[in-house]
């Protein structure tokens, strides 16, 4: 593929096959078939300039700014080509700018008829400076227009969404982001409207508003314009038409310290640019990554960083007045004292450590040696979510260990003949595996199967088939598939998506290893939090050591022991509580102290048992980056850095190690990574965890290097009794977290919470009617046990079973389970609240 | 001198009869008489004849049908789709319509015979939505078709069925390029599609398809029974067969003669008898706007497509529209340009902009407010959107303005000079876009 290699001694190129050889600009060149002309040119490093090009999108050829010349058997086409749209042929020979006076000039002409109705507004637009028509026209255009008449213009900016802004005016129609909404989002919101010079980007809403800069939140079909993904159009924009409502006017990026970064916003690890100015995020980018996200995030990836600097942020260690029962700021000595003493004390009745799914590998893996050193305690968990024993044994005998090379990757979904998702809804829970399950089925006709309650969005945009099920009833229908499915399931390469909700439903684990077994596909275990592989890796769990070592394997204690300097039988045998466990033990007084770690009790399977167990815990220490429902109960808060605040790594849902630089550098107290914290804080009880710094951090884990010798037999939990439905009013409930919920990294971004998905409570047609409910009217619902509050939600139409309603679960926007204390498969009362305002 | 005996009615054969456009009338005059014949025959002999009758497409590009026929794939494996180009808007041609209006069941029996041709079980025929008069009167054909077992299952007892429908456009110049087209009739915004793949790999709804002009297909019935030799003895070699010719403008009697392609202007001036009003003719159109003008120098151009190539334009639609003496150039060709500027679909840059930039320097030199500095910027702006754009009508759209300037620059620099008269105190903007 390269100029040089592969020359016979004749000197001749040789082309292997399926390869072609052509010549460009008097080079020689071999390419693969079907390769287009203008990735040919840039693979030999001849730049020609292009707008509506992208090589992720589907070729348009609309721009028409890459015009060359080509010859095809020694007759030149009649027309220069666009190089955007033409494939290589074996003898074809191109002439770019660099030697076709003819390409020059049609290339200088489309430049000018591109600039003609182009404000000259640069030095105040967002993209001057990154411009590829700014650059592009310094470098194929002429310095002068000769255009003296009348441009055309519109009114501007037009919000499309609360995030995204259009400046028509600017815009060069290269359907960019209609093409990338419409192929890679599946969200055609956007469309070209109007014809000629007055043609533009719009919405449906937008064509009837175009004299008011009002916003046009209607897709084409009149839906509101949530796509996940909107943010993307403005990445890919060659101009400054698409601008984000965060950053717009905020910033040139010449006054730019970019960095590049991982993404803390969920387990897919996206490679990003985090780009600061003055102490402060001002956006983040997708960067290229193949492997992962390709050149793609979601938006709550994207918009989602100004909780970095929230009011609320924890910028002083703080300290507990025993006698005003006020936290009091306090210096990191005496905060390290207290609480080194405190923990020291509480050690003696046993101190659990809820440790946070969003931690780095580093992070995480200091917990889990904090826990079992200083502390000196097996009960740690950093399941800050509904968990299970079952998935404990799941995560052990499946998860644990595998990488994309053993495992499944990003790169197996889309070559999988047939994916299964169970208890995950990609778009919501894991946008990016989301975007490639779509890429494999619209590319390569991958069939996609998601067992749930109803037709999501994603089983719709993943030309996906629905196994309906009803909510803790998955086991059941996933040992039961139909045999089409399950030979589907059986081909080399399928693959099986679990997600974290499994552990809601019991039995659920166990029925996807059954499953695996059975078919031989390649099984996948994708959290959503970004931390939760690094933790299992790192031994966070009560059951396991760092580097997958088993608790009850006396032989990796021992490797555990020497190799961190430990005497023999310093480390604790016994197997410790998992998190609901913890929380049990601490509100009945068990427990001596908590150490938590980023953990919001909201989160947690009840809510209220959490704040009962921080009240009960006799001493409590937080380490937080924002105050929160457990440093308002905590007798020490330690302030930690944000993920952009610190280096480390996370390891993404396919294991893949995914290492990251400090992006933000603070100069106030929150500076300090967990690790670091918690280093210094074993030293005040006498204890060396040896992880000063994340790169220590690192350093220790390759030093104690990976076992892999724990080992569990695969779960073989048996389902739980199906909650019977005792009076008409009752209802099964379906429940998952909505990726824009408002959740605490959601946190200070409007424009991000306005493209979230409208919440309302979906349900049969049938269950509506027997409710006494009907479309748009908002609905009661309450757990079915006493207690409890309640929550009122619009009621939409669905295709859920007849007995089954589904509410989005957590998050600021979802409270079912803070308020009503239920998850997926709990029973819940459901009535009229009158029709909606 | 010509005779009037160039007339040969084949197309236009039924117009002038009583009810031409009913069932009864088409049948009483050899209608419906060709598909019988066809349905005995195999699709292969069918391409064949077509191919041995040297029929090209009557839409403007002359390619010619037989051929085009043949790229469709031999089998059954997927669903076959024809479609007929009835959206006739090209400036200046009026001869579908009066077609459809005049002899619908013509067009309809070679939907049939075509489709059987291309294995094709529907057939859509796409209208231009700006005359209901014409989609009723289709319409109403088409009903009695089925009724009459021509249309619908097992038509004429052959096994054959077809199912024809008619569409209405929503009124865009562009939905007459094919594949622009076979978006609008999918329910899309009517915009070209990135060729390949090319309609008869993956034309309407991604199927194998054919797009024939409704001149064609309504030909193709008189093939069938008189056969390829007969449709010979017109036209010439390359080009042959009759051809409906429009007249319109400064002519006494405007309107459609038929007459074998190759036919000259002088020719059809006699049958139209001659200039309107005795006064001169100044210019012409061969086939439509989009065609580059003729002069009086052209009258002896034999019409055809190899002829009208060699004097510099194109046969296009045989749209002839002609325009005496008292007509401005320029005026005329800004507003063919203001038409083009209004019909561009805007999908890409030079098409859409140059139209846009083109207009207001021909606005401004009919105003005359012009230079002699626009007449060359005009040129190169054509330059840059003739062969740069993504489908014909950017092509088309500089036609009027390359070749009126060719053959009347003296016209426009006439109005420059009328601005320079003026006197000199008018300046050009410092920037661009500040003036307005």
């Amino acid at each position: 593929m390269t100029l040089a290699a592969d020359r016979n001694h004749e000197g001749e190129l040789e082309v292997p096959e399926g390869y072609v050889k052509l010549t460009i600009d008097g080079l020689e060149v071999v390419a693969p078939q079907g390769e287009l002309i203008i990735r040919t040119a840039e693979r030999l490093g001849i730049q020609v300039p292009r707008f509506c090009d992208h090589p992720l999108l589907d070729p348009a050829g609309a721009c028409r700014q890459c015009l060359v010349e080509v010859e095809m058997g020694g007759r030149p086409m009649p027309k220069p080509q666009a190089s955007c749209t033409v494939p290589v042929a074996d003898g074809m020979v191109v002439k770019t700018q660099h030697t076709s006076p003819v390409a020059d000039k049609a290339q200088q002409g489309v430049m000018e008829l591109l600039l003609i109705n182009h404000p000259l507004d640069c030095p105040i637009c967002d993209k001057g400076g990154e411009c590829p028509l700014q650059n592009q026209a310094m470098s194929n255009g002429r310095a002068e227009s000769r255009f003296v008449d009348t441009k055309r213009t519109f009114p501007k900016p037009l919000p499309i969404s609360s995030q995204v802004l259009l400046d028509r005016e600017r815009c060069v129609l290269c359907q960019r982001c209609t093409r990338f909404s419409n192929e890679i989002a599946g969200d055609p919101f956007i469309e070209l409207l109007e014809r000629g010079a007055g043609q533009q980007i719009g919405t449906s809403a937008t064509a009837a508003i175009a004299d008011e800069a009002e916003s046009a939140a209607n897709t084409i079909e009149g839906k509101p314009f949530q796509s996940y993904f909107s943010g993307n159009t403005i990445q890919i924009c060659p101009v400054g038409a698409l601008t984000s409502a965060a950053y717009r006017f905020r910033s040139r990026p010449f006054d730019l310290v970019s960095t590049p970064s991982i993404c803390e916003g969920c387990s897919s690890g996206c490679a990003e640019r985090v780009d600061t100015r003055r102490g402060k995020i001002m956006r983040k980018l997708a960067s290229n990554d193949p492997e992962v996200n390709e050149e793609w995030i979601c938006d709550k990836g994207r918009f989602s960083f100004p909780y970095v600097a929230a009011a609320d942020r924890v910028l002083r260690p703080q300290v507990r007045n025993a006698e005003t029962g006020k936290l009091e700021d306090a210096s990191w000595t005496e905060a390290l004292r207290v609480a080194a003493e405190g923990l020291t004390a509480a050690r003696e009745r046993g101190v659990g450590v809820l440790a946070s799914g969003r931690s780095t590998l580093e992070d995480a893996y200091a917990y889990s040696k904090f826990a079992r050193i200083a502390l000196r305690t097996n009960d740690i968990d950093f399941r800050a979510r509904a968990h299970s024993a079952e998935e404990l044994d799941f995560l052990t005998a499946k998860v644990l260990g595998t990488n994309p090379e053993t495992g499944v990757s990003f790169a197996s979904i889309e070559q999988a003949p047939a994916v299964l998702c169970v208890a995950l809804e990609p778009e919501d829970e894991s946008p990016i595996v989301f975007l490639r399950l779509r890429k494999a089925a619209r590319k390569s006709g991958t069939k996609v199967f998601h067992l749930a309650s109803w037709t999501s969005p994603a089983v719709t945009k993943t030309f996906g088939t629905l196994l309906p099920a009803v909510p803790g009833e998955e086991p059941k229908e996933l040992d039961h598939l139909d045999s089409a499915v399950r030979d589907q399931l059986s081909a080399p390469g399928a693959v099986l998506l679990v997600g974290e909700r499994a552990a809601e439903v019991p039995g659920l684990y166990s029925a996807v290893a059954r499953l695996a077994e059975s078919t031989g596909a390649k099984l996948a275990w994708i959290p959503r939090r970004a931390g939760e592989r690094g933790a299992l890796e790192a031994g966070a769990l009560p059951t396991l050591l760092p580097g997958g070592r088993a608790v009850a394997d006396a032989a990796a204690r021992t490797e555990l022991e020497t190799a961190w300097g430990l005497e023999a039988g310093a480390l604790p045998t016994e197997q410790g509580k998992d998190t609901a466990d913890i929380l049990r033990a601490a509100a009945d007084g068990e427990l001596g102290g908590l150490l938590v770690g980023g953990v919001d009790p909201d989160d947690l399977p009840d809510p209220a048992l959490a704040r009962t167990a921080l009240r009960s815990a006799g001493f409590v220490v937080s380490l937080e980056v924002r105050h929160s429902a457990v440093t308002e109960l905590a007798d020490v808060v330690l302030p930690v850095a944000a993920a952009p605040e610190k280096d480390g790594s996370f390891v993404n849902w396919e294991g893949r190690h995914r290492p990251f630089e400090i992006a933000l550098h603070r100069s106030d107290g929150a500076t300090l990574p967990d690790c670091r914290v918690l280093d210094t804080l074993a030293i005040e009880m006498d204890a060396d965890l040896f992880t000063q710094t994340p790169k220590a951090a690192t350093e220790d884990l390759l030093r104690i290097g990976y076992a892999g010798t724990a080992v569990a037999a695969a779960p073989n939990a048996q389902p739980s009794e199906q909650p019977t439905r005792s009076k008409p009013n009752q209802a099964v409930l379906a429940t998952w977290r909505e990726l824009l919920d408002g959740g605490s990294l959601q946190a200070d971004e409007p424009a991000l919470a306005g493209t979230a998905r409208t919440r309302c409570v979906r349900m049969s047609a049938n269950t509506a009617t027997e409710a006494g409910l009907r479309k748009g009217e908002l609905a009661v619902l309450s757990a079915a046990v006493d207690g409890g509050g309640e929550v009122r939600l619009p009621v939409e139409i669905a295709d859920l079973p007849d007995g089954v309603v589904w509410a989005p679960g957590g998050g600021e926007f979802g409270k079912i389970r803070r308020d009503l204390g239920v998850g997926h498969g709990s029973l819940v009362v459901l009535r009229g609240g009158g029709s909606q305002a | 001198m010509t005779e009037v005996d160039k007339l040969t009615p084949v197309l236009t054969k039924r117009w002038l009869s009583p009810n031409s456009w009913t069932l009864r009338t088409y049948e009483q005059l050899e209608g419906y008489t060709a598909l019988p014949k066809a349905l005995r025959g195999s699709p292969e002999q069918l391409v064949q004849l077509v191919k041995d009758s040297g029929l090209r497409g009557r839409g403007g590009a002359g390619f010619p049908a037989g051929v085009k026929w043949s790229f469709m794939p031999p089998n059954e494996d997927k669903p076959h789709y024809l479609v007929i180009n009835a959206d006739e808007g090209e400036p200046g041609t009026c001869k579908d319509i009066p077609l459809m209006m005049a002899d619908p069941h013509s067009l309809i029996e070679g939907c049939v015979i075509a489709s059987y041709a291309m294995r094709a079980h529907h057939c859509f025929i796409y209208v231009r939505g700006e005359v209901p008069h014409c989609i009723r009167r289709l319409n109403a054909a088409v009903a009695e078709a089925y009724q009459a077992g021509y249309l619908g299952k097992n038509i004429l007892g052959s096994g054959f069925d077809l199912e024809l429908v008619v569409h209405a456009g929503a009124g865009a110049y562009i939905c007459g390029e094919e594949t622009a087209l076979l978006d609008s009739l999918e329910g899309r915004r009517g915009q070209p599609r990135l060729k390949p793949p090319f309609p008869a790999a993956a034309g309407l709804y991604a199927q194998p398809t054919t797009v024939n002009n409704v001149e064609t297909i309504a030909s193709v019935p008189y093939i069938v029974n008189a056969g390829a030799d007969w449709f010979r003895t017109m036209g010439s070699e390359k080009s042959p067969g009759p051809k409906i010719y429009s007249l319109s403008g400064h002519v006494e009697r405007p309107g459609q003669y038929e007459a074998p392609l190759g036919t000259t202007l002088r020719e059809l001036l006699d049958l139209a008898g001659g200039m309107k009003d005795g006064i001169p003719l100044k210019f012409w159109t061969p086939g439509g706007s989009s065609t580059p003008l003729f002069t009086a120098e052209h009258l002896d151009v034999p019409l055809d497509f190899e002829g009208a190539a060699e004097a510099g334009s194109m046969l296009g639609t045989t749209a002839l529209q002609i325009f005496n003496e008292t007509v401005s150039v320029p005026w005329a060709v800004m507003k063919w340009t203001e038409f083009y500027k209004h019909e561009s679909c805007g999908k890409c840059t030079p098409c859409r902009e140059g139209t846009y930039w083109l207009t207001q320097i021909l606005q401004r030199m009919v105003r005359g407010e012009g230079t002699e500095t626009d007449i060359d910027t005009l040129l190169d702006v054509c330059d840059n959107v003739l062969g740069r754009s993504f489908c014909a009508l950017g092509d088309g759209a500089v036609s009027p303005i390359t070749s009126g300037i060719k053959y009347f620059k003296d016209e426009f620099l006439a109005l420059c000079e009328s601005n320079r008269a003026k006197g000199a105190s008018q300046t050009e903007p410092a920037l661009a876009g500040a003036g307005s």
